[in-house]
């Protein structure tokens, strides 16, 4: 089984990125699971047709500990086994340590044991590596491979360089390897120039380039993924090449996180101000 | 009270070197500056580094800010129901475990001291935030108990998730009609308890003290500040001032009531105990009301008789001063007679004291009295002012720990500032020999040559036996067993184990015959320690 966590700035695209790439998988025949760790439990709407989810916190919190993998566990397209951690409302409590609650449940409840015959696990991490609870997918060997999704904007690339830290951190206590870059194209030019030269300074690749297309945003809205709401579309296509690239992968490597002034020429040689 | 002192101290410079020996450099430069020699009585004491980080890894003798909020000042108030936002421990090992005695044999009178009240925070408080819990808590609290005041503490979890105590109350006081108010007193906060003494002061000033005109009647009012009732300590004092016709409207907080605090500002002096856990409070009332405060000390039979003195100077009346002298003469032959009886058996022991802010101090009047000498002293929690005397609180830096807590703006009261004594008074009882918001602090009145060091650790207690040999050792619960297997009688002073009250005259007495028991008993040389025997384990330190 392959553990995956994607990471990113808020607003990206993981959760769009996370739920077409795993649609392509399992059109190919794999059986996944996503576990979405955005306490907004929404990183499996597209899969499922929508927000019908009763997350794992809320679950705990209504049946106490007397909870069943059926009452947190659903099937989306393609046979894809969905979970939402969950978490508080925005400016309560603590969403970090909801994950780390929420993620050790799951295992406790054999969630991902041989029986269940998984071939991926994605988890879907909010925003950046804020605190402990957030980097949980990366420790004690919960993911083995990470990809970011950025696009040619600063504060993307920033926030991709400050993910390669948090990953290189428990890389030496772990086995987390970062998988590559995935560029989700905002149209900021020479985009994939740059992403591609950003990957090679912190030592990855950029596994592939995800042109912009309303059919993302059509397919969002009809609470699909592109390849279940149209299949024959160009986008579709490059959902699957970006699964096709992941299940093919071999390139994992321990992230080189660049100072920031690197950052800065980085841009300055390759982007918007040359 | 003259004490023996033929046999020379050990150098405190050699002990110091010794202390700092096993420091890495760094840190030994650190320690080096909280440890000073005492120069003598009336001599200028030197600067000591104090209310400072402890060092990572050394390990301490200090508690933490809820300790000083919950536990020291507000915990023993009987009235109010004190509840404890976070997980059990906090609330459980904070339960009576100081022994403040409180006495609410009145009818009606109610008694929350043996309860111990605590949100009891799970993991899911934690994720989803624990306000909901806080309000059924206190709801469920008002419905079995309809108390006077709720107050709500906060733990660390509670500051990291943020959840807001304060809105809380204020939401819950207008519910339940009564006063529920908060203290942010998360044991993260400042560098030791004294953090939380600063968090509890501001609390009670704002939100109690003063709110209720209606005082006790008496000519000769004050308050008694920083007097926890530990042993019954209080019971001891409020007896002395009782006889002698002085009326006690509120102590903070041994043997205390909501309503006494409440009214405190109707008492025309405020007489501070400790010092360091409760001057806020006096300077406040000072400013907002009008009252002066000075610095008294019960502990010590010589002490007690000059605190009444000085309480009776003050109110400048005659009477009052000759019931004083009557009481003193009344008491002092029962107290004579046991230091006459004790003093040929401890005479010319040692004692070390490592407690409090005020603590370490004061007991060393009480061994003073039975001829016993104090080697090495120190504070766990105090600032430079405790140790060196107010005269340094201009030139004390202000740190970014300090800043951390904080300072409230007061101004005179509108309606209620009455200055006790015109400036002319003041003038009066200065030329007289009185003096208002005096505390010397500890080095002046230690003998010279003795050792005085801030934030003592286990490291350095251990060396400090080892060198001094004393013949009793003073600190805290923790401090305890590592005294008793270095082979030494440890006499707890925070909570005093066992025993008490040792204030006043009655607590002098039975403060002698403990330590006179103690120090004569000889129990550890009669039963040798298994391991001195047969050892049976082997170790190094990693820097041997």
């Amino acid at each position: 089984m392959r553990k995956i966590a994607i990471y990113g700035k808020g607003g990206i695209g993981k959760s769009t990125t996370t739920q077409n790439t795993v649609a392509g998988l399992a059109e190919m025949g794999r059986r996944v699971m996503v576990v979405g760790c955005d306490p907004k439990a929404d990183s499996t709407r597209l899969l499922l047709g929508g927000l019908n989810q009763k997350t794992v916190l809320d679950t705990l919190r209504e049946e106490g500990e007397d909870v069943d993998l059926e009452d947190i566990l659903l099937t989306g397209f393609g046979g894809t086994v969905c979970t939402e951690s969950g978490g508080p409302e925005p400016g309560v409590g603590c969403a970090g340590r909801g994950i780390i609650t929420s993620i050790n449940l799951l295992e406790q409840l054999g969630a991902y044991k041989e029986e269940q015959n998984l071939e991926y696990v994605f988890y879907d991490v909010l925003g950046d590596v804020v605190c402990g609870g957030f980097a949980m997918p990366m420790r004690e060997g919960k993911a083995q491979e990470i990809y970011i999704v950025v696009s040619g904007e600063m504060m993307a690339m920033y926030a991709a360089n400050n993910i390669c830290k948090g990953i290189l951190k428990f890389a030496e206590a772990g086995g987390v390897r970062l998988g590559g870059l995935i560029c989700n194209s905002r149209k900021v030019d020479n985009e994939e120039e740059m992403i591609t030269q950003l990957a090679k300074r912190l030592g990855t690749r950029m596994i592939h380039f995800v042109p912009r297309d309303n059919m993302v945003q059509r397919a969002e809205i009809n609470r699909k993924t592109v390849i279940e709401y149209d299949p024959s579309h160009p986008q579709a296509g490059e959902y699957r090449a970006l699964a096709k690239k992941i299940e093919d992968n071999g390139m994992f490597v321990i992230p080189k996180p660049l100072p920031m002034e690197e950052l800065e020429k980085l841009l300055m040689d390759f982007g918007i101000a040359n | 009270m003259t004490i023996k002192t033929e046999k020379p101290l050990l150098s405190a410079e050699a002990v110091k070197k010794d202390l700092l020996a096993k420091y890495p450099a760094k840190a030994g430069r650190r320690r080096a500056q909280q440890m000073v020699a005492a120069p003598g009585p009336g001599r200028e004491a030197p600067e000591i580094v104090s209310n400072a980080r402890t060092l990572p890894g050394v390990i301490t003798m200090r508690g933490c800010t809820y300790a000083g909020c919950k536990g020291v000042v507000l915990g023993p108030t009987r009235d109010i129901v004190n509840i404890t936002h976070g997980p059990i421990g906090c609330g459980f090992y904070s339960w009576l475990t100081r022994r403040n005695q409180t006495d609410a044999s009145a009818d009606g009178a109610e008694n929350y001291m043996t309860y111990c009240f605590s949100t009891d925070m799970q993991d899911n408080d934690i994720v989803f935030g624990g306000e909901k819990k806080l309000k059924a808590a206190i709801r469920e609290a008002c419905a079995l108990f309809k108390p006077k005041a709720v107050s709500i503490f906060a733990t660390c979890p509670v500051g990291l998730i943020g959840d807001d105590i304060h809105s809380v109350a204020r939401e819950m006081s207008e519910e339940t009609g009564i006063n529920v108010f908060g203290f942010s007193c998360e044991g993260y906060k400042g560098v030791s308890q004294s953090a939380g003494h600063h968090i509890a002061n501001n609390g009670l000033f704002k939100n109690i003290i003063g709110i209720n005109d209606n005082g006790p009647d008496g000519k000769f009012k004050i308050n008694m500040l920083g007097e926890y009732n530990i042993g019954g300590d209080a019971f001891e004092i409020e007896r002395l001032l009782e006889k002698c016709g002085i009326t006690l409207v509120a102590a903070f907080s041994g043997n205390s009531t909501y309503d006494k605090f409440a009214a405190s500002h109707t008492a025309d002096l405020n007489c501070v105990m400790c010092h360091r856990s409760i001057n806020y409070v006096a300077e406040m009332m000072d400013t907002k009301f009008g009252i002066p405060w000075c610095k008294v000390n019960f502990i010590g039979a010589a002490a007690t008789a000059k605190s009444l003195r000085k309480i009776a100077a003050y109110f400048e009346d005659a009477e009052l001063a000759k019931r004083v002298e009557e009481v003193i003469a009344a008491e002092m032959p029962s107290v004579e007679k046991v230091q006459a009886e004790v003093r040929p058996r401890c005479e010319g022991k040692t004692a070390m004291l490592f407690v409090g802010g005020s603590r370490a101090h004061h007991y060393q009047e009480l061994f003073k009295e039975i001829g016993m000498r104090c080697v090495a002293a120190g504070y766990e929690f105090a600032h430079r002012d405790d140790y060196e005397g107010r005269a340094v609180l201009p030139s004390i830096k202000v740190d970014a720990d300090s800043r951390n807590i904080e300072e409230l703006h007061v101004t005179p009261d509108p309606h209620r500032h009455q200055p006790r004594k015109s400036p002319e008074d003041k003038e009066r009882l200065a030329a007289a020999g009185f003096s208002f918001k005096d505390y010397e602090g500890m080095i002046p009145d230690m003998e010279a040559g003795a050792l005085v060091i801030d934030d003592l650790n286990e490291h350095e207690a251990g060396r400090l036996i080892a060198l001094y040999k004393p013949d009793i050792f003073c600190a805290g619960i923790k401090e305890k067993y590592g005294a008793h297997k270095r082979g030494l009688p440890m006499k707890q002073l925070h909570s005093y184990d066992s025993g008490g009250p040792y204030a006043g005259f009655a607590g002098a007495v039975n403060f002698y015959r403990e330590i006179d028991r103690l120090v004569n008993s000889n129990v550890f040389g009669l039963i040798p320690a298994p391991w001195q025997e047969s050892p049976e384990l082997y170790a190094h330190f990693a820097w041997d």
